[in-house]
């Protein structure tokens, strides 16, 4: 019988919504919610034998949270890590692929299932993903296909597109049966035809952000500020890139009133950063938002800025980016946030 | 961008700033696009929305 622990958040184990979005990893025998349904797919042949959940904020907060639940899924022994379906939830979906990573890495089978809108879809680290519907009201379909990949994978098969495989895979060379020229001209052909999706070459999609509601009284609230103009501690301490950036960084606002010359600066590579080096305020303006603190605007200014370059940057990292900001800040009690942009 | 508040400034390279200002204009300048972010964040929107600075 093959050995399962199947991974879920902290809304499909039953914890709770966003109140319970900080839980810290935890670990119970047996399947849970969508996980019982899926033992059922997937027969006596195999049997899911613990599930580890965690806080989507946690799990794509902190970043011990995935090592951690790494650690609990390995203590069970699994012949493979099931992680999902996390459908368009981005924070759920990152921590899925990083939970699929991460035990891919520790040399256990994983796979995990999320829409291909998913920003986590590019952080599974070589570990198969499967395709879900938008929403939880598609986790018939999703627990299908889900259970169809699980069970290949434990044959020992390779999935394909035809299992709903999506999201980076593996290249393999092989001999095309056509040349380029023929299906560029094929292709061609078919967007005449009025087929505007066709493609050998699926492009970045951007998407459309849902704007949050407006905060009640900034009074009490935390405000943030972030930038993605570069502007990093003399020295580039954290190596953030000046294009193409792959990371963000935080740094300490604790005790600081001000930004001075000389100690700060932008590394961004897309402009022109004499302006930004000679005041950093114009890229961070921290002396405009202590004042704001001081004069009880605001309840108090978040104790760090998180910072990444803003320069070629590629559509899933900045999707990637969002998600985490958005998850340190709920995380941390910031309730706004101030993203200067350059 | 589809943020959906967007204050717009002055400059790619100095967005919190107006290095063509005295220094004393210039904070006074940020102060006021700070304050034009709160009263923002403060404001139902739905689509994206410009929030000029008066």
């Amino acid at each position: 019988m093959a050995r399962i622990v199947h991974y879920l958040n902290q809304f499909f184990i039953g914890a709770g919504g966003e109140d319970a979005a900080a839980q810290p990893p935890s670990s119970q025998a047996g399947a849970v919610g969508p996980g019982r349904r899926l033992a059922q797919l997937l027969g006596d042949e195999h049997e899911i034998v613990a599930t580890v959940s965690c806080g989507d904020d946690d799990a794509a907060g902190r970043p011990e949270a995935i090592a951690e639940i790494v650690a609990l899924i390995a203590e069970h022994q699994p012949d493979l890590v099931v992680a999902g379906p996390a459908f368009t939830s981005g924070r759920y979906g990152l921590a899925c692929a990083r939970v699929a990573a991460g035990a891919k890495a520790a040399g256990l089978g994983a796979v995990a299932a999320m829409h291909p809108d998913n920003p986590g879809l590019d952080e599974a680290g070589g570990a198969p993903v499967v395709a879900s519907g938008e929403a939880a009201r598609l986790m018939g379909p999703a627990l299908d296909t889900l259970s169809a990949a699980v069970k290949k994978l434990l044959a020992g098969e390779v999935l394909t597109d035809a299992d709903g495989l999506v999201g980076l895979a593996p290249r393999r060379p092989r001999m095309a049966e056509r040349t380029a020229a023929e299906r560029a001209v094929d292709l061609a052909l078919t967007r005449l035809g009025g087929d505007r999706d066709a493609t050998e070459v699926p492009l970045p999609r951007f998407d459309r952000v849902t704007p949050a509601p407006p905060i009640e009284d900034l009074r009490d609230a935390t405000l943030a500020i972030l930038t993605e103009g570069a502007l990093v501690p003399d020295g580039n301490p954290g190596a953030l890139e000046s294009a193409r950036a792959t990371k963000w960084l935080r740094y300490s606002l604790e005790g600081r009133d001000e930004l001075k010359p000389g100690e700060w600066r932008s590394v961004h590579g897309g402009f022109s950063t004499v302006w930004a080096n000679e005041d950093p305020h114009r890229i961070l303006p921290l002396d405009a938002a202590r004042r704001l603190e001081r004069d009880g605007a605001i309840g108090r200014l978040y104790q760090e800025y998180l910072v990444t370059a803003g320069n070629g940057t590629s559509v899933a990292n900045a999707r990637r980016f969002g998600v985490e900001w958005a998850a340190d800040l709920r995380h941390s009690g910031a309730r706004a946030a101030i993203l200067t942009a350059t | 961008m589809g943020a959906p508040r967007i204050v717009p400034t002055r400059g790619i390279p100095f967005p919190a700033g107006d290095p063509s200002l005295e220094p004393a204009e210039e904070r006074a300048w940020r102060q006021r696009l700070l304050e034009r972010a709160l009263e923002a964040v403060s404001t139902a929107v739905h689509a994206p929305t410009l929030f000029e600075v008066k």
